[in-house]
């Protein structure tokens, strides 16, 4: 009798899943599953509305990066009304990007992950999380507190309000940097360039140590990786070009524009999540998966091109000692670089006059009526698609979400984990290991998927490991208190 | 915060749930920054999508947060829940208030089943579906359970959140 362990909820990630196990009458592990059990239906309200309210309301699909919603908006927004920004805008939307990164990243690893990546893997629930951090290292808990914090604070100083302001604008940003915002940046980001340097100092003598084997191993994957570059192919967030790199490093595709999304992607669904599969039509559903985010930012850029980032970066590629990585842990550490990528990169924009002053939007009337945007987001390249009746109301809108991309990726890492360490075969009435419940939410949480974006869905966050059998039949059903 | 809080206050103990919202009322509650560590002079955090590891909503919650709209029969179980569960309900922003952006789906022409086909490609899920059902029309909170205490906004601020949780008793 076959049988299936399911995880719900799974905590500390952004949205509502649950894991499920599925072994067959040979209690051999056939499918590992990751359900995304929500469902918000933006595309079906945007429809109808128009495109310069965009910005503000598809923010409202996800508190954590509602940044990235409006980048891509106001670049769809720009695109319809056949303008480019005033370059003043332009940085200052690069500025707004990289602050944003910024304080998610510091969210992923500081709040959600340390205890996946700080404290060893524990099975006492008070322990895990920021609080479990609070009491084992006080002086990196609150150094992570206070990273968020600056990226918030960039983001509120900016462009008025931390969680979803109204800044960002087809045609350019609001406002200027003012030169108290300005000094409040360069007065913080010592604090925050010692904070990262601290967490990469931890981070990197764990590597060494007691994380050794998982940062080779931990749901490690073959996959395609695909990422904004800049035209030297140096690391992007905005204003760049895709890239698309196999596991070797071979690039497959490189210099595509946003333009070629539709005919490049398809998405495939499955019955058992909402969330959706993006694909590369040419490769089809199974070789065609991608991923993207972090990790695949530092595989497929050739360089960050700024010093300290650009030493980790090497540093990174060089400990994986291959061409590029692939193990689903090495997230992190890319999540930290890109931390050092992010303060560099804001440092070396405040330093420029030019976002003080100048034109910051660039004003038109509709000038098309179809138009596709892209943004690197914190985890991962966001496509917002737009068609427009010519009074700009929205006719069809499709939103490509970054955790979607990596999808099938936390379905493969799952399954890679659970192999590792379910004792198989299995058969009724098994006990589950203990580590189990822990090391396969960890395996998520690699991704830090923001469920709220992927099915522009929602919610709290469950973990519940179910073993099902072939006949459907629950064999066990794991709940961690 | 802390220092305004008479030492003879006893602790309490404080969850905060997530509904179908986009988890903004929850970054806000972290952008309390610092002040989330002198909360824990005053509050034990039993449960939390972002604050805490523990999987079962608890018996005797003092005060309990609640971001989103009810979207599913599970948001709806875990209304119930928490309600039964809890002494002091919070709607915390918009949506658990009004319904806000996570209700404008009940616009839809044809009710969920038009939701489901446009941004899922079906309808209904396979009658073996492991995903819990969607209600047909999003609901706010005080639509189901009973409520005691409304923060709104879209986020609420962050100040509000700490100088509510620091006025209760
Ligand atoms: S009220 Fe606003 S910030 Fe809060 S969950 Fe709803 S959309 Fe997000």
């Amino acid at each position: 009798m076959a049988r299936t362990i399911t995880i719900d909820p799974v905590t500390r990630l952004e949205g509502h899943a649950r894991i499920t196990l599925q072994v067959d009458d040979r209690g051999a592990l056939v499918a590992a599953r990751f359900h995304v059990t929500e469902l918000r239906g933006f595309e079906t309200f945007c429809e109808g509305r128009p495109f310069s309210e965009m910005p503000m309301l598809t923010a409202r699909i996800c508190g954590i990066c509602p940044v990235s919603h409006q980048l891509c908006a106001a670049r769809t927004g720009d695109k319809l009304l056949a303008v480019q920004p005033p370059a003043t805008a332009r940085g200052l939307r690069q500025l707004l990007n990289l602050a944003q990164i910024c304080q998610s990243h510091a969210l992923s690893f500081f709040y959600l992950s340390s205890a996946d990546v700080l404290l060893g893997w524990t099975d006492d629930p008070d322990r895990r999380g920021i609080f479990g951090l609070i009491a084992a290292d006080p002086e990196l808990a609150r150094a992570g507190i206070r990273l968020r914090q600056f990226g918030q604070g960039v983001i509120e100083r900016l462009a008025g309000r931390r969680i979803h302001p109204s800044w960002v604008v087809p045609g350019g940003v609001r406002s200027a940097l003012t030169p108290a915002t300005r000094a409040w940046i360069l007065e913080h980001l010592p604090e925050a360039r010692r904070t990262a340097a601290l967490a990469l100092e931890r981070f990197k003598a764990l590597l060494d140590g007691r994380l050794q084997r998982d940062a080779r191993r931990f749901g490690d994957l073959p996959s395609l990786f695909m990422a904004l570059v800049a035209a030297d192919g140096s690391w992007a967030c905005s204003d760049g070009a895709l890239r698309i790199v196999d596991s070797q490093g071979v690039i497959v595709a490189d210099r595509l524009s946003e333009d070629a999304m539709p005919s490049m992607i398809d998405e495939a669904v499955e019955p058992w999540t909402y969330l959706r599969f993006p694909y590369l039509r040419a490769r089809g559903r199974i070789d065609g998966h991608y991923r993207v985010g972090p990790l695949a930012r530092l595989n497929v850029c050739s360089g960050i091109g700024t010093p300290w980032a650009d030493r980790e970066w090497r540093e990174f590629r060089q400990r994986a000692g291959a061409p590029v990585v692939t193990s689903s842990f090495a997230y992190h550490h890319a999540r930290l670089v890109e931390i050092v990528a992010c303060l560099e990169g804001i440092a070396r924009l405040v330093d420029d006059d030019s976002l003080c002053q100048g034109r910051v939007r660039a004003r038109a009337a509709l000038n098309a009526n179809e138009a596709i945007g892209v943004s690197e987001a914190p985890r991962g390249t966001l496509f917002h698609h737009y068609v427009v009746d010519d009074d700009g109301l929205i006719t069809r809108i499709n939103l490509i979400i970054a955790t979607g991309q990596n999808n099938r990726a936390m379905n493969l890492a799952l399954e890679a984990v659970a192999r590792e360490e379910l004792p198989w075969p299995i058969g009724p009435g098994v006990e589950l290991p203990a580590q189990l419940l822990n090391r396969l939410e960890a395996a998520i949480r690699c991704y830090d998927p923001c469920l709220s974006c992927s099915t522009h869905a929602a919610g709290a966050m469950a973990l519940q490991v179910q073993l099902r059998g072939a006949d459907g039949q629950v064999w066990a059903d794991d709940r961690r208190p | 915060m802390t220092a305004a809080l008479p030492p003879a206050k006893p602790r309490l103990r404080l969850a905060t749930v997530w509904l179908m919202g986009c988890s903004g009322c929850h970054m806000a509650f972290l952008d309390l920054d610092e002040a989330l560590v002198s909360l824990a002079d005053r509050y034990d955090i039993v449960h939390s999508p972002v604050l805490s590891d523990r999987k079962v909503f608890p018996e005797g919650v003092d005060v309990c947060l609640v971001e989103g709209a009810v979207s599913s029969v599970d948001n709806l179980a875990m209304a119930r829940r928490l309600r039964l569960r809890s002494r002091l309900v919070v709607a915390l922003g918009d949506c658990a208030v009004t319904g806000n952006v996570t209700a404008l789906r009940n616009q839809h022409p044809d009710g969920l089943a038009g939701v489901l086909q446009r941004c899922w490609g079906q309808a209904v899920p396979p009658a073996d579906s492991p995903l819990p059902p969607l209600l047909e029309r999003v609901l706010p909170l005080h639509a189901v359970i009973r409520v005691d205490l409304v923060l709104p906004g879209c986020p609420p601020e962050p100040g509000c959140i700490g100088r509510l949780l620091a006025s209760l008793g």
